[in-house]
């Protein structure tokens, strides 16, 4: 099994450390795993704000780089949700039959469904509360959506119950949108923000100190509510958790 | 960079507690929602089934209207066809005019909001009374709905109160729900007695029987339609279900959706005139057929109009529905805009997080925030693209497409970090509003594994440059 790491370019940027601890423990599980040097975005942010036109010379791009692995793994769910939805007719116009939906994974899922991972070796002996991201939920599906009648699971909790001394929390409002939402940030600055808030009372209600989740991007937009708030909880990527010890 | 929407958002919550309250209490319609919904095994069997059902009628609309309109003409219902909303208010008129009608007493009808129908009636010296007490409220405050389900959520008991002491002579500072609701009794009682004719909207139309379905929890349409000699019915021709066992799926859906209830208090079948009275249904295209057409949105048209998509939206709970420049607000009422008038109502495109959380409530499974994503890709060859956006999407193309500057771009954007404060945030940074900016890593995830770093620190020997 040969596997292709996608970090995306927010990832890449602001949180190396996401990658670090996804390439160390995929390397740690035995897997092969290689970095393709020319990679960059998924095309998510240009798509998302009205502009997926723009996004068909680095689905291409995409395409072409990771044709030789057998999977696709990133440490972001709402990325590798694009890919995977988005990727197939994107890439319509140009008769070529997308190959990577079919085989990218978010990490999480990754290692709950493929590696099916049933130990890992580190101590995490803290307070987290899971913040499950809209895109990770609603179409990776890595827990129950709370709108559904459907039976309740969480990947993402399976997996953190495999931490020693974790204690994992679920804020009010389980799956809630925090806000992010790509351009909508920026766009609707106001809404974006109160969403936000909304979500990180709940989070911080929960008594956590950590929230930990699968999408940097959410992350990224309530820590910086948190910084400008001098609010009481800190962020961690739920792969940064996954591979404590390592 | 901002819309319409965008702009009346940001005035709705700056009334905070207003804000949190409308949050709230339309939350609490979505966990009701939840509940109904969950209680019945079959749930999204039944979501999947009204969606076919739906699929299935449009797709052969043609045949289901002319059934429709056969069985209900052999039921003694005189049937009108309207091609658009100003052809739907001159029949209408037309009718009242006939019957020498001054009074219309109507039950709740989005359609006929759509068409505009009651201030073309008022214009023309008829006194056109709403009987949904949301709707009603709102009439004798002379606004439109904020909500299709409730139309006056927006409004606190208090303001009610307020405006009955004014307008019905209700008891100074009372504002107990009973004592409201019984003042709006007596108040509408009269009203019902007293009208020429009734008007009725549509939730549901039978093909194989001619049958209206009409579902209120007040049952101000079967009180309208008791006395008065003439009954009008305004329906939507999408408003179709093959028969029985198909409506029993949406009667199932349709009040646990919107509500939370098991079933709406009166669920009334109008078949034939009463004794001596006369039924007119007027059957509105207004677009719709233009619409079903429109293969990238046609599934739109699958609506129940059941609200759920407002209830769970977090934008329309937090911007409130007068935050939408269309007259249906939340993601519903966006699409249907864009369906109506892509140049008019472009402003509520903005209005979605892309979060999905409509899509899996709706009880149709219309795909709402796929459809609004896929109007967004549209705004640039309608002229409507903002063009922040629309250079920042440009900018980011370049760069991504070039793998090594954009190499270079991460080795130099710690940088940033180390702007002066007034640089970053100012009034062109969105994002510095009410959040500090992510700050660049000293060095990128590349950078980290091209230097080794991984070999040096844990002795993993698997980096593969390509």
């Amino acid at each position: 099994m040969k596997v292709g790491l996608f970090i995306p370019c927010y990832v890449n940027a602001v949180y190396p450390e996401v990658g670090v601890a996804t390439y160390k423990l995929l390397c740690s599980l035995g897997i092969d795993t290689d970095y393709p040097l020319a990679q960059t975005c998924c095309g998510q942010p240009m798509a998302n704000a009205g502009f997926e036109r723009d996004t068909l010379s680095l689905a291409r791009h995409f395409e072409a780089l990771f044709a030789q692995y057998d999977y696709v793994v990133a440490p972001s769910a709402s990325c590798v949700a694009f890919v995977k939805e988005n990727y197939p007719r994107i890439l319509k116009p140009s008769a070529h039959l997308c190959q990577t939906s079919g085989k990218i994974y978010d990490i999480c899922e990754f290692l709950h469904d493929i590696i099916k991972v049933n130990k890992l070796p580190g101590k995490f002996p803290h307070k987290v509360s899971v913040h499950n991201s809209c895109h990770g939920v609603r179409e990776l599906h890595l827990s129950s959506a709370s709108e559904l009648n459907i039976p309740r699971f969480s990947k993402l909790k399976n997996l953190l119950s495999l931490v020693e001394g974790i204690e994992v929390f679920e804020p009010q409002k389980v799956d809630e949108c925090c806000g992010f939402g790509g351009m909508f940030s920026i766009e609707e600055p106001a809404m974006s923000v109160c969403m936000g808030q909304d979500k990180l009372r709940n989070h911080i209600a929960t008594g956590a100190e950590y929230i930990t989740g699968a999408d940097s991007s959410c992350l990224m937009h309530l820590q910086g509510i948190v910084k400008r708030e001098k609010l009481p909880i800190q962020f961690i990527h739920i792969v940064q958790i996954l591979s404590a010890g390592l | 960079m901002s819309t319409k929407h965008t702009q009346a958002a940001e005035r709705f919550i700056r009334n905070t507690q207003q804000a949190q309250w409308h949050n709230e209490t339309l939350w609490m319609v979505r966990e009701k929602r939840d509940r109904l919904s969950q209680s019945l095994p079959e749930w999204e069997e039944l979501r999947e089934l009204a969606s076919q059902i739906k699929r299935h009628t449009l797709s052969h609309l043609d045949e289901y209207l002319v059934r429709f309109v056969e069985q209900a003409e052999a039921n003694g219902v005189v049937v009108h066809w309207a091609k658009d909303a100003q052809e739907h208010n001159e029949i209408v008129h037309a009718l009242l005019t006939e019957h020498k009608a001054k009074k219309l007493v109507k039950s709740k009808s989005m359609l006929t909001e759509e068409c505009h129908l009651n201030a073309y009636l008022i214009e023309r010296g008829i006194d056109v009374v709403e009987s949904d007490l949301g709707e009603r409220i709102l009439q004798l405050k002379n606004q439109l709905p904020s909500h299709i389900v409730l139309p006056a959520i927006h409004l606190k008991r208090q303001e009610v109160g307020k405006l009955f002491e004014e307008k019905l002579h209700t008891e100074k500072d009372n504002s107990d729900p009973t004592y409201l609701t019984h003042a709006a009794r007596l108040h509408l009682r009269n009203e019902f007695l007293t009208a020429d004719a009734a008007m009725t909207g549509a939730n549901f139309g039978v093909a194989e029987t001619g049958d209206v379905v009409v579902c209120t929890n007040e049952g101000n349409a079967d009180m309208g339609t008791s006395f008065p000699k003439l009954h009008i019915v305004s329906m939507g021709i999408e408003k179709l279900v093959p028969n029985y066992q198909a409506l029993s799926v949406f009667t199932r859906l349709l009040a646990r959706s919107a509500t939370g209830q098991p079933s709406t208090t009166y669920t009334s079948h109008y078949r034939t005139p009463r004794k001596g009275c006369e039924m007119h249904i007027v059957l509105v295209d207004n677009g719709r057929s233009t619409s079903l057409g429109n293969e990238e949105h046609n599934q739109t048209l699958k609506c129940i109009r059941c609200g759920a998509c407002m209830n769970t939206c977090p934008v329309y709970r937090r911007s409130g529905g007068y935050s939408y420049t269309y007259f249906i607000p939340g993601p519903i009422g966006i699409n249907l805009g864009m369906l109506r008038s892509p140049g008019q109502y472009f402003d509520n495109v903005s209005a979605c997080s892309l979060c999905y959380s409509c899509n899996n409530v709706c009880p149709a499974k219309v795909d709402l925030a796929d459809q609004i994503y896929r109007w967004r890709q549209q705004l640039d060859a309608l002229g409507k693209a903002d063009p922040t956006k629309k250079v920042m999407s440009f900018g980011l193309k370049f760069l991504f497409a070039r793998p090594k500057l954009y190499n270079m771009a991460l080795k130099f954007a710690p940088i940033i970090n180390h702007l002066p404060r007034f640089l970053l945030y100012n009034g062109l940074n969105g994002w510095g509003k009410g959040r500090e900016m992510p700050s660049f890593a000293k060095k990128s995830f590349t950078q980290i594994f091209l230097n080794h770093d991984f070999i040096k620190i844990h002795g993993i020997n698997k980096i593969k440059k390509s």
